[in-house]
């Protein structure tokens, strides 16, 4: 174990602490130890309380030879869902708050000026922000010079409740607000720089990871979603744009049909004839998904294109570019913005062009005017406040991402069990639903989907606190990164201990976040879902039909089943 | 045949198990059931398998020097390398044990003969783990017999005589594991439309598996025509193509090939190279055994690391050329490997994993060329065995 750093922002202190043996030991790193090191303070404190703590945390394979070891977690409750909230993060800053010296950032308080963190090598200060307020998160982190940088933008400053923070230009902790926590603490930036003479991480057995290494690399070579060539190596995520296209389920003007005429301007392919991009990515990580145009313009993944795509009915590449441009350099989630605009649309009447969508993005970010403040308190607030609840395509008040939950079973009941609201990622059901991987499971069908979605949320708990990337596991397995985190620590991991652990962490999630009231009443979809029709003709075991409504009880059953096997009934 | 009828213990669970046997009193069957108290998945298969495999199992579980010494087999095929590293041997079916072994290896085989897999994401996944173990298994039982026997011709040492009436008694039962003589008849092609296309390729997946060309289900299929490949989809049952293929256009304007078989590259290549446009990949056994044959066993300094990624060797089986490569795209993929090798010889033996073969308008030319290279490959180990065992005097019926 090695060193954490504990701030005040309301006294200004800083203390250097050893990394809690306990913490560790029990919930591994990253999402588990942030949401152990958060769980006191979830019950009593509002997500802007100067007592909240938002944490930054890396895992035990940070600055390890283990494929994608370049990722850490920030864990804060959020703004926009008022759940205990995890975002799994790239870039370099987990890495080169390793090689500081520091395992994780522990941060509370309100500092009655805005200030910046400044964290080198086993020491960190607190440094006056005024110059950087009101500054884009681009020209923030420019200013800060050398390093890695974790910054809010103008959103979060004013307390967007879907304000992001950007780590180095263009890796998002993007989801659920926690850059607005940032804002509220009035915490501009964190940079952090080792110097390039930092700590090393120890590993108990070199021999182990590396061998470790090479079977999660055989594997990865061997994924056609990852090195294949229309993986995500190649394509990034936006690799997916026409897979979800001709499986039917692409919500499309704000999820009132499944399909969009116009993806095709915007598939992977598109971008990569239209933008050329260079190949870049995590510290660690031999995929390198993430796209930058030749010149130098980081590219939107693939929510980001199909939310500001087809569920705003845009078919312009380069608007979607600019609106995904806008969304880093103000910090604001970009699924929460596209969602909450297409909610906008829907309640109003109108189809705003893509000039119009970029004015919204900076009325929201700036909450300027009715609509930027309405718009900024996201989709369901906004929605509530038209009387119109049904139109916010939300979970506990988390925009859903782009997978319509009537073309893939699974992911309609992830959505609804998810502890952190509308999310893909806790049970990600894309991989086996969608990917084929491991293996394909129907679609159409909840039959054993219960157990699947709640083994995947445990192993998804578990990838978020070692931390690892959710893409090697197209590919590789916990079989894996247990020998890597084991050989790592020197503690021995298997795939059951893992799981294990990753069970702890979802059942603590849970209790937080039902000990601020949530129910089974939230673990639910927008009506929608179980009364409308998508759009296209799909094959399924009962025939060629159009993409049909979720059948309500069977979605029910399938909750039913799932509390059982948790134990929450 | 995996397994005879009534063998297999499977229970699988959602909130609440279902099994095709109903007997909890059983021993097995609670021995099983609280595996499920141990482990986080949703299905356990456990069976003894066919009696070939059964005596195969045994046989390697007794004398087998890893499998005495760290109670683990370690076949070298490609499957196990890729996706089982090992696989451990049980001495008791206690659910504790059973959860240890499975916790980290994807199958485990016992002392008596039998395997217990599991799934975590599909029972699907209990399945297909296990036609894969009986596959590795198989491979690694014939290969190493193959070394033994002719470690003893070389040295002038009769074999053991347990090993000798082990292997004929395997050698003599393995007839229903291995494919037929009759190639089936396939559609003769071309096809005209989308639909016959699609009816093709289904044909002839079924009678891959029909005719046991491939361990498991799995394999590759894909035709070509018009600017699209048609390409049976990552982890798809080639005797249930229907619904799991990928048109993938050819120029790369669309990414839906992302769920397309990992070989997708490879079979794209083959088709730049040598024009064929009815391409099949499948594992029948004795190319994959014989593909593991080396003249320089003993004196290659990369053997064993080497073999399937870069060996240097031009190696044949059966008059194919052997090649390394691995799975998929990187620098040592077998899509670099195989596309040249198929457009000299017309198919090729990927060292360890399994065969490709192409021809135009029709999968019977493709299936022919399979099919042969099974029955080459077979001759020409038998050949081998009668020659190390004549030596010592020692006939027999073989496979």
């Amino acid at each position: 174990m090695g060193k954490s750093l504990r701030v005040d922002l309301s006294r200004g202190e800083i203390q250097v602490l050893e990394t809690p043996a306990a913490i560790c030991g029990e919930f591994l790193g990253g999402r588990g130890a942030g949401v152990a090191m958060v769980a006191g303070s979830i019950f009593t404190e509002a997500w802007d309380s100067p007592r909240m703590p938002i944490v930054f945390a890396t895992g035990p394979l940070v600055g390890t030879a283990a494929p994608t070891s370049g990722r850490m977690s920030v864990v804060s409750r959020s703004p926009l869902t008022g759940t205990v909230f995890d975002c799994s993060v790239g870039g370099r800053f987990g890495t080169e708050l390793k090689k500081a010296g520091f395992d994780f950032i522990e941060i509370t308080g309100q500092s009655d000026k805005w200030v910046w963190l400044d964290i080198g090598n086993g020491h960190a200060r607190i440094e006056d922000a005024s110059a950087l307020q009101g500054k884009g998160t681009g020209e923030t982190g420019l200013l800060l010079g050398k390093g890695s940088t974790a910054v809010t933008g103008i959103a979060g400053e004013n307390g967007v409740r879907y304000a992001s923070i950007v780590f180095d230009g263009h890796y998002l902790a993007g989801r659920g607000g926690l850059g607005a926590v940032m804002g509220a603490k009035r915490l501009k930036a964190i940079r952090v720089f080792s110097g390039g003479e930092g700590k090393k991480v120890i590993v108990a057995d070199p021999d182990g990871l590396r061998k470790a290494r090479e079977e999660i690399m055989r594997l990865l070579r061997a994924s056609q979603a990852v090195f294949g060539e229309f993986g995500l190596a190649e394509f990034g995520t936006t690799a997916l744009v026409d897979l979800i296209h001709a499986r039917k389920m692409e919500p499309t003007h704000n999820f009132r049909k499944t399909l969009f005429s116009g993806s095709s301007n915007y598939s992977g392919y598109a971008m990569k004839a239209r933008y050329r991009p260079k190949k870049t990515g995590c510290a660690g990580c031999p995929v390198l998904c993430k796209k930058i145009s030749f010149e130098g313009v980081p590219l939107p993944e693939y929510e980001t294109v199909s939310h500001f795509g087809a569920l705003n009915g845009i078919d312009s590449l380069e608007a979607i570019v600019e609106a995904n441009r806008l969304c880093n350099e103000y910090g604001i989630d970009a699924i929460s913005a596209a969602s909450t605009i297409a909610c906008y649309s829907e309640i109003n009447g109108v189809k705003p062009a893509p000039e119009e969508v970029s004015a919204l993005l900076r009325r929201i970010a700036l909450r300027d005017g009715d609509a930027g403040r309405a718009l900024a308190e996201g989709s369901y607030r906004y929605a509530l406040s038209m009387g119109r609840p049904e139109l916010s395509m939300s979970v506990k008040g988390l925009e859903l991402p782009a997978y319509d939950p009537r073309g893939a079973y699974g992911m309609a009941l992830a959505y609804a069990t998810s502890n952190r609201g509308g999310c893909h990622l806790r049970a990600y059901p894309v991989s086996h639903e969608i990917l084929r991987k491991p293996v394909a499971t129907d679609r159409f069908s909840f039959e054993g989907k219960a157990r699947i979605i709640k083994i995947a949320e445990d192993l998804n708990a578990a990838v978020d606190s070692l931390t690892a990337c959710k893409f090697v596991f197209f590919a590789a397995g916990l079989e894996e990164y247990a020998r890597a985190v084991s050989a790592v620590t020197g503690k021995e991991q298997n795939v059951q201990s893992l799981l294990r652990t990753g069970e702890r962490i979802w059942d603590l999630e849970h209790k937080l976040n039902a000990m601020n009231g949530f129910t089974k009443d939230d673990d639910d979809l927008p009506a929608r879902f179980f009364e409308e029709e998508g759009t296209g003709i799909i094959h399924t075991k009962k025939g060629t039909l159009t993409v049909p409504p979720i059948d309500r009880d069977a979605f029910l059953a399938a909750r039913e089943n799932y509390y059982t096997i948790r134990g929450y009934l | 045949m995996l397994a005879e009828k009534d063998a297999p213990v499977f229970i699988a669970l959602d909130a609440w198990p279902v099994s095709n046997k109903k007997s909890p009193d059983d021993s097995d069957f609670s021995a099983l059931l609280r595996v499920f108290g141990l482990m986080n998945i949703n299905s356990i298969l456990y069976s003894p398998p066919s009696p070939v495999y059964r005596m195969i199992i045994r046989e390697l579980a007794e004398r087998d020097e890893a499998a005495r010494r760290d109670r683990k087999v370690v076949p070298i095929d490609c499957e196990t390398r890729t996706f089982f590293h090992d696989i451990p041997v049980l001495d008791e079916i206690t659910p504790e044990k059973i959860a240890a072994a499975l916790s980290k290896r994807k199958s485990a085989i016992t002392k008596d003969g039998a395997i217990i897999s599991y799934g975590v994401v599909t029972p699907e996944q209990a399945f297909v783990s296990f036609s894969s173990t009986c596959f590795s298994l198989s491979v690694k039982y014939f290969y190493d017999s193959l070394l033994y026997l002719e470690g003893c011709y070389k040295r002038k040492s009769p074999p053991e005589e347990a090993f000798i009436k082990k292997f004929l008694e395997i050698s003599s039962a393995s007839a229903p594991v291995l494919p037929g003589n009759e190639s089936p008849r396939l559609i003769p092609g071309p096809p005209e439309t989308v639909d016959e296309i699609m009816e093709m390729l289904a044909q002839a997946g079924r009678a891959v598996v029909e005719n046991r060309l491939v361990d498991s289900y799995f394999g590759n299929i894909s035709y070509i025509e018009g600017g699209l490949i048609h390409i049976s989809q990552t982890g798809s049952s080639l005797d249930e193509l229907e619904g799991c293929i990928d048109s993938v256009p050819l120029d790369g304007s669309s990414s839906v090939g992302i769920t397309a078989s990992s070989e997708l590259s490879a079979h794209k290549g083959i088709h730049a190279l040598t024009g064929a446009n009815a391409i099949l990949h499948a594992h029948p056994r004795f190319p994959v055994i014989m593909s593991l044959l080396c003249e320089k066993e003993a004196s290659c300094p990369n053997r064993g690391f080497f073999c399937h990624k870069a060996c240097p060797e031009k190696r044949y089986a059966a008059g194919i050329p052997v090649v390394p490569g691995e799975i998929g795209t990187g620098p040592s993929g077998l899509s670099n490997t195989v596309p040249p090798a198929v457009a000299r010889h017309g198919a090729a033996i990927v060292y360890g994993h399994g065969v490709f073969t192409c021809g135009s308008n029709s999968f019977q030319g493709p299936f022919d060329r399979l099919m042969e290279t099974e029955k080459a490959c077979r001759h020409d180990y038998l050949e081998l065995v009668k020659k190390y065992l004549s030596a010592f005097d020692v006939k027999g019926d073989f496979i």
